[in-house]
C-alpha cells in the first residue's frame, strides 16, 4: 500500500468530527423561527425511521429472522418497554428464529 | 452539584447499554472486514475510537482497500456523514446556551445516529454529563467489538453476531413507537419516512443513491412536510412540547 493507513484514519476522523462540531459550537442561540423549530422537531423521528426501514430486513442472517425480530420490537415498543428490553427482546427472537430454522433444516 | 453530575452520568451509562450491545455486534463485523484488508487490530481499534460511525467506517475501508486518494476519503466521509450536520443542529437546540465551547466539543465527538436518537428525545434540556455517559459506554462497545473482531474474528458464533445486528434497530423502534402512538403527526412522520426510504432502497435509479444521501433526502422531505402541515407547539414556560404531555388514557 503506498498510502499511509494512519493518514487515512486521521483524514476520516477529522472530516467526520468537523461535521459534528460545527453546528454544536456555532449555533448557541435558540432558533426562534417557528417553521425551523417545527422542522427540527420532526427530524429525529424521520431520520430514525428512515434508518430502520428497510435496513432492518438485512441486519440479521436472513429476512425471516429479521421480520420476526422487527415484529417483536414493534410489539414490545408498543407496550412501552425500555430501550434495553426492546433491543434484547429483538435479539433473542432473531436468535430463536434462526436456531429454529436450522433445526427444521430450512436454511443453512 | 457533583452528586447530580454523577447521577446523570450513570443514567447515561444505563441508557447507553443497548447502544453498546448493538455496537458490539456491528463493530465485530467491521473488525473482521478491517483485518481482511490487512489492517492490524490496533489500526482497526484506532479507526473505531476516533471515528465512532458505522456507515462512514465501512465506506472508509473500501477507500483504503482500493488505495483511493486522501481527498477521496474526505469527500466520502463528508457525504456519508452529512446527516450529522442536521443532528448536531437539532442537538444545539437542546443545550442550554451557557454550556461552554469545550463541553460542546466533547459532545460533538458522540454525535452518532444512536446516541443522537436516545438523547434528543429525552425530556428537558440536555445534560452534558448524561451525554458523556451515553458516549462512553457506546464508544467502549464500538471499539471493543472492533478490536475483538479484527484479532479473533472466529471466536464468537456467527448466529450470535447475526442476532446482535438487530439490536440497534430494536432500540430505534423503542424510541419512535411510543410518541408515534400519542401524536398523529409523529406517526405520519414515522410511517412516511419508512415508506419513502423503502422506495429509495428498491426502485430503479433511486436505489443508486447512497445510504447516507437517502437518509438525508428522506429526513428533509418528511420533516419539511410535517413542519408545514403540523407546526409544532410548545409551552413557553417549560419548553416542553404540549402534545407530548402524558395523557391519562390509562395506556
Amino acid at each position: 500500500m503506498e498510502h499511509n493507513v494512519y493518514i487515512y484514519i486521521l483524514a476520516m476522523a477529522l472530516s467526520t468530527y468537523l461535521i459534528r462540531a460545527i453546528p454544536l459550537t456555532l449555533i448557541r442561540k435558540e432558533i426562534k423561527n417557528r417553521f425551523l423549530r417545527s422542522f427540527l422537531y420532526y427530524v429525529p423521528y424521520a431520520t430514525l425511521s428512515a434508518m430502520t426501514f428497510p435496513s432492518i430486513l438485512t441486519s440479521t442472517g436472513n429476512v425471516y429472522s429479521a421480520l420476526a425480530g422487527f415484529a417483536a420490537a414493534v410489539f414490545l415498543a408498543f407496550r412501552k418497554k425500555s430501550l434495553i428490553f426492546v433491543a434484547a427482546g429483538a435479539c433473542v427472537v432473531v436468535l430463536a428464529t434462526e436456531l429454529f430454522m436450522e433445526i427444521l433444516g430450512l436454511q443453512h | 452539584m457533583n452528586k447530580d453530575v454523577g447521577i446523570k452520568w450513570k443514567a447515561g451509562l444505563k441508557d447507553g447499554l443497548p447502544i453498546c450491545m448493538g455496537y458490539f455486534g456491528v463493530s465485530f463485523a467491521f473488525g473482521i472486514q478491517a483485518s481482511d484488508i490487512h489492517l492490524t487490530a490496533f489500526q482497526a481499534g484506532m479507526l473505531s475510537i476516533l471515528n465512532l460511525t458505522s456507515a462512514g467506517q465501512f465506506a472508509g475501508l473500501s477507500v483504503i482497500a482500493n488505495a483511493g486518494s486522501y481527498a477521496e476519503m474526505v469527500l466520502v466521509q463528508l457525504i456519508i456523514n452529512l446527516r450529522y450536520l442536521l443532528m448536531s443542529t437539532a442537538l444545539s437546540q437542546k443545550l442550554s446556551s451557557d454550556i461552554p465551547t469545550i463541553k460542546r466539543l466533547g459532545i460533538a465527538y458522540g454525535v452518532t445516529d444512536e446516541i443522537f436518537g436516545v438523547s434528543i428525545l429525552k425530556r428537558g434540556e440536555l445534560s452534558p454529563s448524561y451525554f458523556y455517559g451515553l458516549t462512553m459506554i457506546s464508544a467502549f462497545g464500538w471499539t471493543a467489538g472492533t478490536v475483538l473482531g479484527a484479532s479473533a474474528g472466529a471466536v464468537l458464533p456467527e448466529k450470535l453476531i447475526s442476532a446482535l445486528g438487530i439490536a440497534l434497530y430494536g432500540m430505534f423502534i423503542a424510541i419512535i413507537i411510543p410518541p408515534a402512538r400519542q401524536e398523529k403527526p409523529v406517526l405520519f412522520a414515522v410511517l412516511s419516512a419508512m415508506a419513502l426510504s423503502t422506495a429509495f432502497y428498491y426502485f430503479p435509479i433511486l436505489k443508486n443513491i447512497s445510504g447516507g444521501m437517502r437518509i438525508i433526502i428522506v429526513t428533509a422531505a418528511v420533516a419539511l412536510f410535517c413542519a408545514a402541515v403540523w407546526p409544532y407547539e410548545e409551552n413557553a414556560d417549560t419548553g416542553e412540547p404540549k402534545e407530548r404531555e402524558e395523557k391519562n388514557d390509562g395506556a
